[in-house]
């Protein structure tokens, strides 16, 4: 019982932090058709910009800052990059950004080294929240919860409730009626842009110490996003936080669950045995193929849905 | 033929003279015996020309970009492993020669499976959907024993013992032969492919999909087959990597194979059949080259690809044929000054963007290694301003000066085109 509520709390935590990428994501695609590959490559500069501000300032200053100049790196981006390829088509844009990702990965190493950052959860955040049948669950997740539910909120307040919220919801659908109503239709993708780009950096400020600040992390987080991304219905922020969510819980889930398809289907009466592939993908535990169940849910979703969990549109 | 092709033909055939003779002028003729490192480099090369055109008929012939090309690289590869342990104990009687048909049709074999899920879509979410397909063969290679071997990869010997021309292919020079024989079939038939309806219907629904389906061609069936045979040349490209190497990791399947044959393709230049090859060669030089001297080689060709991306969207191929009705007036030498006026700041603005990605890079993990920068042929200490001022300046001064240049070499350019416009439309 301990097991699974802390579980599936971990796998809340997880999943908030994968909406927090995802969103941003799915926000920058549904109006300006871009998928930023160079999105996890943000939520790296994020964790590691909060490193280094941190060690100046302290903590909870560096989770305003570094979020902060993520939105600006990804203002520049959009203005001096993305908009001059915007006029090659989308394709163009896609390479730009998949160009972005080499130079961050490079550049990140390049300016902080290869070695993982010494980026640790702040000391008044360090000690377990409550205890749960013998479980410590850290209250430094809490906190993590808490700031993706108030940036979850935020948002929502921002687009439903602001008059810049309702002048990028309508430029969604209709750029040309926008623009032609008076409005810098460009100004606005500069603002989701770099919206976008602030809300990675702030995962990558809760995020950099509850993983770890290292080079590698973008290329770990960024295809898990991308699933995300697409599971939930491109274009779909109701169904991105949907898809998140249960990412974060299956994945927090398997590592948990060792079971494999063989115990599945003894009841019926078979038994694998033997030493060949097919064996092995039948015995092999849930708990050891972790890393590969969203993809093959992402799969198994486009096989029998291909426009995603909500999604509105094809492409 | 007209000229223009028979042209082209030429250039193909001396190509193709050059790889033959390439590794004879490294012949070592004290020891008798070829330069190891550099049959290794074209062999590689030569592999490397297969991915990128065969990654091609994704990117520039039906506009998919594909992020999972390397899985049918891979696969290939791994299938050929156990394809030669088979021909070695002899359950499998074939010749090492057609080994990387088979690997082919391993590739062809899994990309119909994949094709059928990744052909629905096209644009942004088939380049996600490929981006998940080439994630989840490259967990599953880490994870499955059986087939993949897991980290450690599978290995096998070439040396089967049968082959059609009696060879042994002990020797990596027998090996780089193989290899030629392979990629010239390979390209030729690829570049066949490109006449077929099939090939023409891609490049049609890459322009206008609607309109491609108006005609009565369904979009997907077309996505579908050409990714389908894209897979089945990168099949073939693994199992000469198989064959070469005699190992295969999860790193011949995994994403960055992928996107190295997006580099190559694009920075050759998709827009042109040949644009890959030279991708290929270019890419494969500076891995080899630039990684020896330098740590952040992926900084330049990230930053490469970048200004490609920007300034010379069809790739250096593209570059190239641009200058085509400008050479056939005979006006080339008019280009020639303001090409050195640029060249001009052009280095110097190179050199400033070297030194400080050398002196950054060197401060973090070159001093880590415990060894001291040379930089441009002499030793730099990097803790002294001098050398970040002087790349500094000349990375500011020659970004300024290139600007005011590449707009006079702009004017130049636009003149001579509208010179020659009239020209074209006569002819």
């Amino acid at each position: 019982m301990e097991v699974v509520l802390i579980t599936l709390l971990n796998g809340l935590v997880y999943g908030m932090l994968l909406f927090m990428l995802a969103s941003g994501l799915t926000l920058i695609f549904s109006m300006m058709g871009v998928l930023n590959f160079a999105h996890a490559s943000i939520y790296m500069i994020g964790a590691y910009l909060a490193y280094t501000v941190s060690k100046f300032v302290g903590f909870f200053p560096a989770l305003i800052i570094a979020p902060i100049l993520c939105g600006l790196i990804g203002a520049a981006i959009e203005v001096w990059g993305l908009r001059r390829v915007h006029h090659n088509g989308h394709i163009a844009e896609l390479l730009f950004t998949f160009g972005l990702v080499f130079i961050v990965q490079r550049g990140v190493q390049m300016v902080w080294g290869m070695l993982p950052m010494a980026y640790r959860v702040p000391p008044s955040l360090d000690f377990p929240l409550f205890t749960l049948y013998g479980g410590n669950f850290p209250a430094y997740r809490g906190f993590m919860l808490l700031v993706s539910a108030a940036m979850l909120l935020g948002t929502w307040v921002l687009l439903k409730k602001t008059r810049i919220g309702l002048i990028i919801q309508a430029a969604l659908t209709h750029p040309q009626m926008v623009s032609a109503l008076g409005h810098n239709v460009p100004r606005v993708f500069t603002i989701v842009f770099a919206g976008g780009c602030l809300l990675a950096g702030l995962a990558g400020v809760i995020g950099g110490n509850y993983q770890t600040t290292e080079p590698g992390m973008a290329d770990a987080m960024g295809p898990i996003v991308f699933v995300v991304v697409v599971f939930g219905g491109l274009g779909s922020l109701s169904g991105c936080f949907i898809a998140s969510i249960v990412m974060g819980l299956i994945q927090t889930i398997a590592v948990v669950v060792n079971y494999s398809l063989n115990d599945l289907i003894r009841p019926l009466g078979f038994t694998i045995s033997g030493d060949n592939l097919l064996a092995e993908i039948l015995t092999v535990p849930v708990a050891r193929i972790g890393a590969l169940l969203p993809f093959a849910m992402m799969i198994l979703i486009l096989l029998f849905r291909p426009r995603g969990l909500l999604g509105t549109r094809d492409t | 033929m007209t000229a223009r092709n028979s042209r082209v033909a030429l250039i193909w055939v001396i190509a193709i003279l050059i790889a033959i003779a390439a590794p004879w002028a490294f012949y070592n003729y004290s020891t008798g015996r070829q330069s190891g490192f550099v049959v290794g480099m074209l062999s590689q090369m030569g592999l490397m020309a297969i991915l990128a055109l065969s990654y091609n008929m994704l990117l520039g012939q039906a506009g998919l970009f594909s992020l999972c090309h390397a899985t049918f690289f891979g696969i290939g590869g791994y299938a050929t492993i156990h394809f030669l342990t088979m021909a070695g104990n002899g359950t499998l009687p074939i010749p090492l020669e057609l080994v990387p048909f088979l690997s082919g049709l391993s590739g062809l074999g899994l990309a119909i499976v994949f094709g059928f899920m990744a052909a629905k879509q096209r644009a942004t979410a088939f380049a996600m959907i490929t981006l998940g397909i080439g994630e989840l063969m490259t967990t599953a290679a880490l994870m499955f024993q059986h087939f993949f071997g897991g980290e450690g990869g599978v290995k096998s010997d070439r040396m089967i013992g049968h082959s059609l021309f009696a060879l042994k292919y002990a020797s990596g020079i027998q090996v780089y032969y193989l290899i030629v024989a392979w990629t010239v079939i390979s390209a030729l038939a690829m570049f066949y492919l490109t006449r077929t309806p099939l090939g023409r219907m891609a490049n049609a629904t890459r322009d206008n999909f609607e309109r491609a389906q108006f005609i009565g061609y369904d979009p997907r069936t077309v996505r579908l087959m050409q990714f389908a045979l894209s897979g089945f040349f990168a099949g073939i490209g693994g199992g000469l990597y198989a064959i070469t190497y005699e190992i295969v990791t999860f790193d011949a399947l995994a994403a960055p194979l992928s996107a190295n044959a997006l580099l190559m393709a694009y920075i050759g230049g998709s827009a042109v059949f040949g644009g890959p090859v030279l991708g290929a060669v270019l890419i494969t030089l500076l891995q080899s080259g630039v990684s020896l001297m330098s740590n952040s080689w992926l900084v330049y060709v990230g930053v490469l690809f970048i200004c490609m991306v920007i300034f010379a969207p069809n790739g250096i191929m593209g570059l190239v044929m641009a200058h085509q009705p400008i050479a056939r007036a005979g006006k080339m030498r008019l280009l020639l000054l303001p090409y050195v006026r640029v060249l001009i700041p052009g280095l110097l603005l190179l050199f400033g963007f070297v030194g400080l990605v050398e002196l950054t890079s060197f401060l973090t993990i070159g001093a880590a290694q415990g060894k001291s920068l040379v930089l441009y042929g002499r030793k730099i200490d990097v803790n002294t301003v001098m050398p970040w001022a002087i790349s500094a300046v000349a990375l500011l001064v020659g970004g300024a000066w290139l600007r005011i240049e590449a707009r006079a070499f702009q004017r130049v350019w636009e003149k001579l085109m509208t010179e020659l416009m009239p020209a074209r439309v006569a002819a």
